[in-house]
């Protein structure tokens, strides 16, 4: 009898159930950048409450500030790239409608969530020094090297928390159904980091595969994640919509312009896009985006 | 040659501040720090390290958002940060505002608990001014983008980076501010914003007025060089043929 490592598939509302209010939730991928966008629509389709959202930030933010699902946003950025400010995040931060804040320089979440993985309580790090950052957010503390630099002067460098996580939501293009993943874009961003600074990790992915299938078109090198980082898997077609998922598809620029405009229009043009987008599950989403694009041809 | 652009006068300013950074990665941020940063390592300096804006470095130098040039490596977002820290780099980015010392603000205007407008968040602005080599671009220069004091710090300018002691101040390297008017960097007294040059056409005292804080004066303020009949042929007719810089700065034929 052969008995292989466990199956994890789960189901988007199965993923879902295993969150609970006041929990701290990394979002992978980068900006408008391979977000685990149907993990994210699920979650602003449940009654879940009080999260503290760990993001480079994106739509998946503005959605979430959006429906007041954030009480507390660890950021460094929210910007959908080819539309530079995300409304959404931009309202909500005007109206203050997100209770609590914490902007860090972008390579001080990398540092965060570096210690995080390495279970330590902070790493040392230029960035932040001299900046509001520092101003803003004085629970982050410097630290004193105990060696001697140049000049003798011992550095006092920024002391990057760790950003620990209850849980971790990516998206990649294909994993098995035990964990093992692959990107098969550009660039990793972060998500192996997100995995391992958190208790348990959600993988959604375009295609789950044997797992000899994930080597068969792409060098090893890839394998971004190992099952031991991963807790359950989901086969989410399209999970990305409407960031990039490359090579699978890129991001949906139409889609992202209609979002943006209803998003800085009125309550009622928020409200439109919502009841023809969101309030569904992901099989109407889906629908409701592949009839939009119909319209456009 | 009688019809150079202001967006021309600008890309060779730009090219400028990254003649003497040796082999780096240049990073630019934004239309015309990307063409200026293409036309330097077309003329001043080959050495220069660049990336198309995602994850790879070009070997070549292609047109502005070409794809297709012969790669030579690869530079995904975790590995900028690792290049941030180890220092070889020269970032020229945006700044909503920028203020006397040089601090430079891209996170939001007003009050940062309850701004009044909320732009992008610091980005990695913080690690890039006390870590490499960092410059700006503004390209519609006025008193609302230079303003006595920043709103937001998120740009270190070096009177700050000194004050935050020597890990701060050591790497801290605010080159040049190029605007659509003039050439600045920050040495003037008190580590104050310098005028180094005026574009041809612009004069100083338009400067001073589109500038809200005391500009530190040099006793002659020189005219900005022209581009050369080469960088001029390199801008028009192979890195920006369709003259999306007009886009940036308005195309107007300086005197």
């Amino acid at each position: 009898m052969s008995t292989g490592p466990r199956d994890k598939q789960l189901s988007i509302d199965e993923v879902v159930a295993e969150l609970s209010d006041g929990m701290t939730i990394g979002i992978g991928g980068w900006g408008p950048r391979r977000k685990p966008m149907a993990l994210v629509r699920a979650i602003l389709r449940s009654d879940l409450q009080d999260l503290t959202i760990v993001s480079w930030g994106g739509a998946d933010v503005g959605l979430l500030a959006r429906a007041g699902k954030i009480r507390r946003l660890v950021f460094a950025f929210v910007s959908l790239d080819s539309v530079p400010l995300e409304p959404n995040f931009q309202k909500a931060r005007q109206e203050g409608t997100i209770p609590e804040l914490v902007e860090l320089d972008e390579g001080m979440f990398q540092t965060g969530l570096r210690a995080a993985a390495q279970r330590l309580p902070f790493l040392p790090m230029r960035a932040g020094l001299g900046s509001d950052v520092l101003v803003n957010q004085p629970q982050i503390k410097t630290v004193t090297s105990p060696y001697a630099g140049p000049d003798d002067v011992h550095e006092e460098l920024v002391a990057v928390p760790a950003l620990h996580l209850d849980v971790a939501l990516v998206h990649l293009n294909r994993a098995d159904r035990h964990g093992n993943a692959t990107y098969l874009g550009p660039d990793p961003y972060f998500d192996d980091l997100f995995c391992l600074a958190a208790d348990r990790a959600y993988v959604s992915v375009e295609q789950v595969v044997d797992t000899a299938g994930l080597t068969v078109d792409t060098p090893v090198q890839r394998l971004l994640l190992s099952r031991m980082m991963v807790t359950g898997v989901v086969e989410t077609p399209h999970g990305a919509h409407f960031t990039t998922c490359t090579p699978d598809y890129e991001r949906d620029e139409r889609f992202q312009r209609a979002y943006a405009a209803a998003a800085s229009g009125s309550d009622e043009d928020w409200a439109a896009f919502s009841s023809r987008f969101l309030e569904g599950d992901e099989a109407s989403y889906q629908a409701a985006v592949q009839a939009f694009a119909e319209e456009g041809k | 040659m009688s019809d150079v652009t202001r967006a021309d006068v600008c890309a060779a300013a730009i090219a400028d501040a990254f003649k003497d950074d040796g082999e780096i990665f240049a990073s630019p941020m934004g239309l015309l720090p990307m063409l200026g940063v293409r036309l330097a390592k077309l003329t001043s300096n080959p050495d220069l390290v660049i990336s198309d804006g995602e994850s790879l470095f070009l070997a070549g130098v292609p047109p502005l958002f070409a794809t297709g040039d012969v790669v030579e490596g690869w530079i995904p977002f975790r590995k900028v940060f690792d290049l941030v820290a180890y220092g070889k780099r020269h970032v020229m980015m945006g700044a909503t505002q920028v203020d006397r010392h040089g601090n430079q603000n891209i996170s939001a205007i007003g009050d940062w608990a309850r701004p009044r407008r909320q732009l992008l968040g610091s980005r990695g602005a913080p690690g890039n001014t006390v870590n490499n080599r960092t410059s700006y671009w503004v390209p519609k220069h006025s008193t609302r983008v230079f303003v006595e004091a920043v709103d937001i710090v998120s740009g270190v300018g070096p009177q700050r980076a000194e004050q935050a002691g020597f890990a701060a101040a050591r790497y801290n390297d605010i080159h040049r501010i190029v605007s659509n008017l003039g050439v600045f960097d920050v040495k003037g007294d008190d580590h104050s914003v310098r005028l180094l040059s005026v574009h041809p056409g612009v004069s100083v005292d338009q400067v001073r007025e589109a500038t809200g804080f005391e500009l530190d004066l040099p006793a002659d303020v020189p005219v900005t060089r022209g581009p050369t009949s080469e960088e001029l042929v390199l801008i028009r007719e192979m890195l920006d043929p369709k003259g999306l810089r007009f886009k940036e700065v308005p195309q107007e034929v300086a005197p």
